[in-house]
């Protein structure tokens, strides 16, 4: 058998659609794929998937294969963890790319057990060395202080997650003509356990985030729930969306589904303006990459200072009010 | 209930970034002067959801941990409420890469015996790769939820709520099964005062590769798949620049004016 191995990319769909994040790792998948000389494929798991698979039509020169059934509707991980063994039995990637998302954190690493594979998660740049064969993989380490960089040799395959935000997304090329294969949905057990019973979502949030040009985030700084109404306001004068840090998440004094960081929605916007926020690295890891970085902190010393291009020192209660008051009278002009 | 909560220390994470330093020759972190390690905060809330699990429905606590300092740590989660603790320690684990950690965790667990929940930290905040809680369920065999912030026992096992980036899922499990807790689940409660007499005075085994019957060629650095080739801190820092004013007040005006002026907003 010569035909060389698929570097094999596990499709997320959120609305039908390939997500964001799923679009950045067919970016990556390419380079690789020239890199070491191995076709990409990607794997969609799931139901309802005709969209999903029209597009990765247009943007996987490669395989395309699908396992489209009822009962992998709901992304529960049980069904996904073996419905994606159950593929790549028959496809035996070498490569497996996902994105560090809520559903690789669960499936990854008892794919890569199952699959006797090595795993790097949470990777900002994957690159190869086409003599070796091997992949070079740069991840945040210490919350995002330092930056690691493993080596994996092909003698198993590699199981790879990326950070959202990593690459940019792959645009469609409609002369592109990827290859549809319909893999069978049978060897999956219905009655897996743990059950998933109920799923809760924001359905827009990520987007809003993700697609936000003005971010205006509160930090432990903010003291309790009703600061936030300020936050607020100064994301709605701005046309942007507000954020919070894990210790905000934690302490519940807003949703967690705000939280921007490490463990939370990683960010791209033009402005981010970071009030009442130290700067861990790990709430970095989360907005680092905004053009324009704003903060409004106390503590002269802050670490936030040093990551940003503007900055006020002092408590925000003071400095919010005029802030929002003279944007207004600016922005009206 | 029989909880096992695993543990382990890492570097403070509240160390400032300036303060942080690397060997790139070792590639090592080295440990900063006076600001001695601290549990995993990830681990600790674990530990506080096991004991807030033992207020409710009774049992016992053990925290394990592999490490040759895991005394201060096992004796932290003692002085939070636990019951028992063990290290694992041997020159052999060194090296170990969270395959082989979870192996040797899941090797003392099985040597334990008998539990109805697993408890471990979501990731760890020094290597942050989330690998060891699932890769431990799998080599159990147990049925695993990841990211919970809540656990309620049942008849038919435990319901636990699961934090998703937009929002949360449901699981039902039945027992025994392995849970990773987020940071989510509650603030750790401090070691009190009867609890850290008591944590003094237990009894903490240390356990060998020879103890748990650890398989050598599945720990340490030869067993590892994979190589650490470079550690290095990033260069970040952008060029701030701070704006003034005779107040707070006055500093913000200048600063909604330097924005509108440099075509920020």
């Amino acid at each position: 058998m010569t035909e060389k191995s698929d570097i094999l990319i596990y499709g997320e769909m959120a609305g039908g659609r390939l997500t964001t994040t799923t679009r950045e790792l067919v970016s990556i998948g390419r380079r690789l794929s020239a890199e070491l000389g191995h076709p990409l494929g990607i794997l969609l798991v799931g139901a309802g998937l005709a969209t999903a698979v029209a597009e990765s039509a247009t943007l996987v020169p490669g395989k395309i294969y699908v396992m489209d059934a009822a009962a992998l509707a709901d992304s529960d991980p049980e069904r996904n963890v073996e419905a994606v063994i159950a593929a790549c039995r028959r496809i035996a990637p070498q490569v497996i790319l996902m994105g560090h998302t809520d559903v690789a954190r669960d499936i990854a690493p008892r794919l890569a057990v199952r699959l006797e594979a090595s795993i790097v998660t949470d990777c900002v740049d994957v690159t190869a060395e086409p003599d070796t064969g091997s992949l070079r993989q740069m991840r945040p380490v210490y919350g995002g202080k330092a930056m690691a960089v493993w080596l994996s040799e092909g003698d198993r395959p590699r199981i790879v997650t990326v950070r959202p935000r990593s690459a940019a997304p792959a645009e469609p090329d409609i002369s592109n003509r990827g290859v549809v294969i319909n893999l069978p949905a049978d060897t999956i057990n219905p009655t897996a356990k743990p059950k998933l019973v109920e799923t809760v979502r924001d359905q827009g949030v990520s987007t809003r985030l993700e697609e936000a040009k003005v971010i205006v985030a509160g930090g432990a700084g903010i003291g309790g729930r009703e600061g936030f109404d300020m936050v607020e306001s100064l994301a709605r004068l701005l046309g942007g969306v507000t954020g919070i840090t894990r210790a905000v998440s934690d302490i519940g004094w807003m949703p967690s589904t705000l939280e921007i960081g490490q463990t939370g929605h990683i960010v791209k916007p033009d402005l981010y303006i970071a009030v009442g926020i130290s700067g861990a690295s790990q709430h970095l890891a989360g907005c680092q990459a905004a053009k324009y970085m704003v903060a409004i902190n106390k503590d002269p010393e802050a670490y936030i200072f040093t990551v940003s291009d503007f900055g006020v020192v002092g408590d925000y209660r003071e400095a919010l009010p005029p802030l929002i008051e003279k944007l207004k009278a600016l922005l009206a002009a | 209930m029989n909880i096992i909560v695993c543990v382990r220390e890492v570097l403070d994470p509240d160390l400032p970034p300036a303060k942080f330093r690397v060997d790139p020759e070792s590639k090592r972190v080295l440990p900063p002067e006076a600001l001695p390690p601290v549990i995993n905060p990830y681990d600790a809330v674990a530990a506080e959801l096991a004991l807030r699990l033992k207020d409710r429905y009774g049992g016992k606590i053990t925290a394990l941990t592999l490490g040759d300092n895991g005394q201060n740590v096992v004796r932290h989660v003692l002085s939070m409420g636990a019951d028992d603790g063990i290290v694992l320690s041997d020159r052999l684990f060194e090296g170990s890469d969270s395959f082989s950690t979870a192996y040797v965790l899941g090797q003392a667990i099985k040597k334990i015996g008998s539990y109805d929940l697993i408890l471990c930290g979501r990731q760890a905040a020094d290597w942050d790769e989330g690998l060891v809680g699932p890769v431990l369920a799998e080599y159990l065999g147990l049925p695993l939820v990841t990211q919970a912030r809540s656990i309620e026992v049942t008849e038919q096992g435990i319901v636990v709520s699961r934090v998703t980036i937009d929002g949360h899922q449901v699981f039902v499990a039945p027992l025994p099964a392995l849970v990773t807790v987020s940071g989510v689940a509650g603030q750790p409660r401090l070691p009190s005062g009867w609890n850290i007499i008591a944590a003094v005075r237990k009894q903490v085994p240390v356990w060998s590769a020879d103890d748990i019957g650890a398989d050598p060629s599945r720990v340490g650095t030869a067993a590892a798949r994979r190589k650490l080739v470079r550690l290095f801190i990033p260069e970040r820092e952008r060029k701030c620049e701070i704006v003034t004013g005779e107040t707070t007040a006055e500093a913000a005006v200048k600063l909604a004016t330097r924005l509108r002026e440099s075509g920020i907003v």
